[in-house]
């Protein structure tokens, strides 16, 4: 048997002897889909604005600026056509448009204005926060300027998301953290156990590379790994009807690139780490925090405080969640994402150079 | 010493760890299919010394070989012609005895069939149990599981790092008897220890102490012979903490030591026969009950423990 | 044996057992040992692993009650009043009780507060001890960056802080120099004559030499009773090791055969 074969086979009977952390790791997928799509709930600040004004008038100007000088908002555009709408919000560029019509000022006049509330439904709990924003501006600027009355009714469409379920949001998210726990985490953990029982060293002092020692550990990971990412998937789609709208194959080929990134942050803890307990805290600290706290899963990059929003760009997880939203949530493909794509691409090569670079043939 | 390159050849070793020094000039050679002892306790360097044999540490000053290879220069080598135990190595318990065997000899390239008649003498003992998990062994099984898994690849060397620290005294002299029958196929073996009581199962033995030899490695016979200051060994009804005070009160008694249910006294000047009747009298007159006093062979451990505070000077000579 | 009481009178042994046995399910652990330690002694426990020995402390110290039989430690029933025993007898493990991330005082008072001190009882027996063992100007050393050997003696006196009767030791001595593990013996000695009872736990045969007495466990049943001395008298042996060897090896050729 070859020292490759024989280290997955080794390390494949590891994971499924220890039947406790097996379990835990396969009904974990389930378990956060279920919690999260449940409990999930987020804020928003710093709302992105397009305004399609039709009018031109005195009125529609009027309203644009009360838009823009609200604080939680922001705006983006003052655009003429319908049609620009939909590449603003799929590009990310604005997350809400307000359609003004041609004839605004007089049907305002009339008390039967009607305007249209457009948002990105991929993010669906940040998409009705944003509408309810614009709104509340709309029916403050009216009653300002109308007497009181609501004489204005607005219709909100939601685009990509049109069943609004503020589940499809968490999955991409979720998908990350699972992921990193299994890559990174379980490595961590794996290697620094060796480390403690001196296997590690007896491994060392064999003809084999320190490259083929990691490589032969992490593998094994890659499937289980592969494994919990169908799985939350799955359970997604069936109880809450969570569609891939884009292509799975680039679904899957990113999830690839991110796991490599994770099982290289797992080995670069792992060669630092002197025993399991420290490589748990480094992971977790280090890597499963920022994937829940700074990646735009459950806090919205847009609503953290300035100084702290340059930090997720430098957050695996971050990119990896703004693809799976694309692929996932509005259908798109390498043409819109490749940035976020090559991002990771660039991330996994850097780390897994650095990680092979860790390992030392020698202990020190 | 033969003309035969040494298996172990060690010039002058130093390595530090920040300010700590833990290998301080060492040089010893092990002559093939030897078994050499490198008995010190805790923290004298032991591991330090080892861990750069096999290649996994760097030393900071000297040189060293293993097999007349290089442990700087030609590591890769010499990592497929030694078999090592580390301290506290300790297999994968999760693993059959079976699994863990297989898997170290895969990763060595080799397979178990193809090397079982090197394992064979220590392998059929534990055979019968291949489908049980290493972790359900008892201490002397996986001590001999661990010693076939390092033999697996047919080391040319054997070095072993503190086999015996933690387990029990049965599984302690089996593993002896094992080193033994090992030399008696021709393997040389580097191993240590922090009992000194070990000492009389090696060839040669080096006294390893805060990371210097106290004295040249020679055979543990030579060692002990060694003393040379009377040595005594006494004993006497009452408490001991009280038998040691009256002793070091005593003139002509450099030091009073416990040793097991005797006390060891050193004199100076005078041979043991002297000294022991000397103390005889002494404790005698003082009031003390079933004295004896007898004069004793020195044992390594007494050796140590005078070196300790006396190191031998030609300890620094290089063998080469 | 079960018909014969213990050498030593129950009201003068620090440690007493009579026909003490311990089951687990159809598993005999401890069976029907009886042997007494007299205050003041050094008594060594000895014992393969897996022989009975630590069920057996188990139960001397309160911790575990027996199946069957009594004992006494430190004058007290260790079935009826276990936390009476606990409060009498003192315990130093194979690892460490101290924590590294303290200083030798703070850990030396953490202690003195489990056992109860008054905050003067704390700083006298500190001093004193600190004093004895010449550790004075380590005292505001964090234990971790401490020899090997100066924890173990560290160790031994906190366990001897609250002056208990009997104190435990599990493997005192392992690894550390020859010279150094002279002075924990003295120690000890030093103790046994101030009247407390040590008893000592090991598998390590030379240890035993150091100790007044000795009993070995064999499966279960104390095989062997008496001084260093008797016992190679009585096995023609040369040494503790040898007698042990005679002892426990038949048992374990029979265990893995």
């Amino acid at each position: 048997m070859s020292a490759f074969r024989s280290f997955v086979v080794k390390e494949t009977r590891h994971i499924l002897r220890d039947r406790q952390t097996l379990a835990v790791l396969l009904l974990m997928p389930v378990a956060m889909v279920l919690l999260f799509g449940y409990a999930i709930r987020t804020d928003v600040e710093d709302v992105r604005v397009l305004v399609v004004d039709a009018a031109r008038d005195a009125r529609s100007t009027d309203l644009t600026r009360a838009l823009a000088s609200t604080h939680a908002l922001r705006l983006v555009g003052v655009v003429g056509g319908v049609p620009q709408v939909e590449p603003a919000l799929r590009a990310g560029e604005a997350d809400v448009a307000l359609l003004l019509p041609s004839d605004f000022a007089r049907r305002f006049a009339r008390g039967t204005a009607e305007v249209l509330i457009v948002s990105d439904g991929a993010n669906a709990n940040y998409a009705a926060t944003a509408e309810s924003y614009v709104r509340t501006v709309v029916q403050q600027w009216a009653a300002q300027n109308g007497g009181g009355a609501p004489v204005v009714r607005t219709a909100t469409r939601m685009r990509f998301n049109p069943t609004l379920a503020s589940q499809n949001l968490f999955v991409p998210g979720l998908l990350a953290f699972v992921l990193t726990l299994v890559s990174a985490l379980m490595t961590a953990i794996s290697i620094a156990k060796e480390k403690e029982t001196g296997t590690m060293e007896v491994l060392l002092v064999s003809p084999l590379r320190p490259l083929q020692i990691v490589v032969g550990k992490v593998a094994p990971y890659l499937g289980l790994a592969f494994v919990n990412a169908l799985t939350a998937l799955g359970v997604a789609f069936v109880v809450f009807g969570v569609p891939v709208r884009g292509s799975l194959t680039l679904l899957l080929v990113a999830s690839l690139v991110y796991v490599l990134v994770s099982l290289a942050l797992g080995v670069l803890i792992s060669s630092r780490a002197p025993d399991q307990r420290t490589a748990m805290m480094a992971a977790l600290l280090g890597l499963l925090l920022p994937t829940l706290a700074l990646s735009g899963f459950i806090f919205p990059i847009a609503s953290m405080p300035g100084w702290l929003q340059p930090v997720p760009n430098v957050v695996p997880a971050t990119w990896y969640i703004l693809v799976v939203r694309g692929i996932m949530l509005k259908g798109v493909g390498l043409a819109v994402l490749w940035k976020e794509i090559a991002v990771l691409c660039a991330m996994a090569v850097v780390l897994l150079a650095a990680g092979a670079r860790s390992f030392n043939d020698r202990i020190e | 010493m033969t003309d035969a390159p040494a298996s172990v050849q060690v010039n002058g070793l130093v390595k530090r760890y920040d300010e700590a020094v833990a290998l301080d000039g060492v040089s010893l050679a092990v002559e093939p299919g030897e078994l050499f002892g490198v008995i010190g306790p805790d923290g004298a360097g032991k591991s330090t010394l080892f861990r750069i044999l096999v290649t996994v540490i760097l030393p900071d000053a000297g040189a060293a070989s293993v097999d007349g290879l290089d442990v700087v220069d030609d590591y890769l080598e010499i990592r497929r012609r030694v078999g090592y135990m580390p301290g506290r190595f300790s297999l994968y318990p999760d693993l059959t005895v079976r699994e863990n065997l297989e898997f170290f000899a895969s990763v060595f390239g080799t397979s178990v069939e193809a090397e079982y008649d090197v394992i064979a003498p220590i392998y059929s003992q534990i055979e019968p149990f291949d489908d049980r998990r290493a972790g359900a062994l008892s201490g002397g099984m996986k001590q001999k599981l661990a010693l076939s898994c390092a033999l697996v690849h047919r080391p040319r060397v054997l070095i072993l790092d503190e086999p015996t620290t933690g387990v029990d005294a049965v599984s302690r002299a089996e593993f002896w008897d094992m080193l033994g029958e090992l030399k008696r196929g021709g393997l040389t073996t580097l191993v240590s220890t922090p009992y000194m009581d070990e000492a009389a199962r090696c060839d040669r033995i080096a006294l390893l102490q805060t990371g210097r030899l106290l004295r040249a490695p020679d055979t543990p016979e030579a060692v002990a012979r060694s003393f040379r200051a009377p040595l005594v060994r006494v004993r006497a009804t009452g408490e001991r903490a009280a038998l040691l005070g009256t002793l070091r009160a005593l003139d002509g008694v450099a030091r009073a030591e416990v040793f097991g249910e005797w006390v060891h006294v050193t004199g100076a000047g005078e041979d043991a026969g002297a000294l022991a009747l000397r103390m005889q009298r002494a404790l005698e007159g003082q009031g003390w009950s079933e004295v004896v006093a007898e004069p004793v062979a020195p044992s390594v451990e007494d050796v140590f423990m005078a070196l300790m505070s006396d190191p031998d000077p030609t300890a620094e000579v290089n063998h080469g | 044996m079960a018909d014969r009481g213990p050498t030593i009178p129950r009201e003068e042994a620090a440690v007493w057992a009579q026909d003490l046995t311990r089951t687990f399910g159809s598993f005999i652990a401890v069976d029907h040992i009886t042997f007494a330690v007299a205050q003041g002694e050094v008594f060594g426990f000895l014992g393969a692993n897996g022989a009975g020995k630590t069920t057996a402390i188990k139960m001397l110290t309160g911790l575990l009650a027996p199946s069957g039989g009594t004992a006494h430690t430190a004058g007290y029933d260790v079935a009826e009043q276990p936390d009476e025993v606990k409060r009498r007898i003192g315990y130093m493990s194979q690892r460490f009780a101290l924590y590294d991330d303290l200083t030798v005082k703070e850990n030396v008072r953490f202690y003195g507060g489990v056992y109860g001190l008054t905050d003067r009882q704390i700083a006298e027996r500190m001093a004193a001890m600190l004093a004895r063992l010449g550790f004075e100007r380590m005292a505001r050393e964090r234990v971790g960056r401490l020899p090997l050997g100066w924890k173990q003696k560290l160790d031994f006196s906190v366990a001897l802080l609250h002056e208990p009767e009997v104190v435990f030791l599990d493997e005192p001595t392992g690894g550390v120099d020859p010279v150094t593990r002279r002075q924990f013996w003295e120690l000890i000695y030093a103790a046994a004559q101030g009247g407390t009872t040590v008893f000592v736990t090991t598998h390590y045969m030379d240890e035993a030499e150091y100790c007044d007495r000795v009993s070995i466990m064999v499966a279960g049943t104390i095989a062997a009773l008496g001084t260093p001395a008797e016992l190679k008298a009585q096995f023609a042996a040369a040494s503790i090791d040898e007698v042990f060897l005679r002892l426990a090896r038949p048992v374990e050729e029979a265990a893995s055969s």
